[in-house]
């Protein structure tokens, strides 16, 4: 397999169609094709945690991370989101990057607690932040991805929720790495905020599966 | 939806045993190729193992239903997307 570049990756990725109309309930924004390029090639490059591996996108929305997971030669990819409008665009995704290795399902992360046990190798995922009427949601994701995953869970959260985190995953005993510090620029959720987007300071964190407790 | 995805749903319609909504029957427009059981002697049965193969790994169920075999609840499958979302009655 043609080995691919960080800057062809990202390139790819530029194409992935992304919402047309983002619900902001549920926090929709695409994760940004520099970003998830970074973060997929240090999955690939530095951990091995993509290629031939199955891996589960949780709140996949239109597929930028299953796709670019996809592209660096993931084994198989399952993408899971709530909302059949992003699946939806995230099936023409996968058509138009003739893409026979990835799979999506609609559902809904918060009800599915343990009944994926270690199905999966990885897990790679923008979850929620739990900015809008659904607070705690990111700590959900992030439990359930834990238990999904065989080995690894990768993740992106808000710099501000990093204590917190890190008091959870010692109560869980699992080892957790922050692999770098991100601004995101999210567009403003009201018609009322003078500025056009926010930043906010996000950590990519790596979580090594050891052991959750139900 | 691959077989594998399949391999992984479960229904959650509340009240079910332990370990209960799973398998979910794959309910398609048509029949499968497939024989109910696998004959004695499958490994040898290149035909099967072809036939069993092609549906492993390359067939895709775009329209048809997921049957809970407890509840009898079907998870519609549309365009290759099964929906497993409860309505607000039933969570």
């Amino acid at each position: 397999m043609k080995k691919l570049k960080l800057k062809e990756l990202e390139s790819c990725l530029q194409r992935v169609d992304t919402f047309e109309s983002p619900k902001l309930l549920l926090e929709q924004y695409p994760t940004r094709p520099h970003i998830a390029a970074c973060m997929l090639y240090t999955i690939h490059n530095t951990f091995d945690d993509i290629e031939n591996k199955t891996i589960a996108d949780l709140g996949c929305g239109c597929g930028m991370l299953s796709i670019g997971s996809a592209m660096l030669g993931a084994g198989f990819c399952v993408g899971l989101d709530i909302d059949a409008d992003a699946l939806e665009i995230f099936n023409s995704n996968i058509e138009d990057f003739e893409l026979t290795n990835v799979n999506v399902v609609q559902c809904d992360i918060c009800s599915l607690s343990d009944s994926m046990s270690n199905t999966f190798d990885t897990v790679i995922m923008n979850p929620p932040f739990g900015t809008k009427h659904n607070k705690g949601i990111d700590m959900i994701f992030l439990k359930t991805a834990l238990q999904m995953a065989k080995t690894a869970v990768y993740s992106l959260h808000k710099t501000s929720t990093r204590q917190h985190i890190q008091k959870k995953a010692a109560e869980w005993e699992v080892k957790m790495e922050v692999l770098a510090e991100l601004r995101f620029d999210l567009p403003a959720s009201y018609k009322f905020h003078k500025k056009k987007s926010v930043d906010i300071e996000v950590d990519f964190i790596r979580f090594s599966a050891k052991k959750v407790l139900n | 939806m691959k077989l594998l995805t399949h391999n992984l749903l479960s229904s959650h319609v509340p009240g079910l045993r332990p370990g209960g909504g799973f398998p979910l029957r794959i309910e398609l427009g048509h029949p499968s190729e497939l024989p109910p059981e696998p004959l004695p002697n499958y490994e040898a049965d290149e035909e099967f193992l072809r036939r069993l193969h092609h549906v492993l790994l390359e067939v895709e169920v775009l329209e048809g239903s997921l049957q809970c075999p407890d509840s009898g609840r079907r998870f519609p499958i549309s365009r290759g997307v099964p929906n497993m979302l409860l309505t607000e009655d039933e969570a």
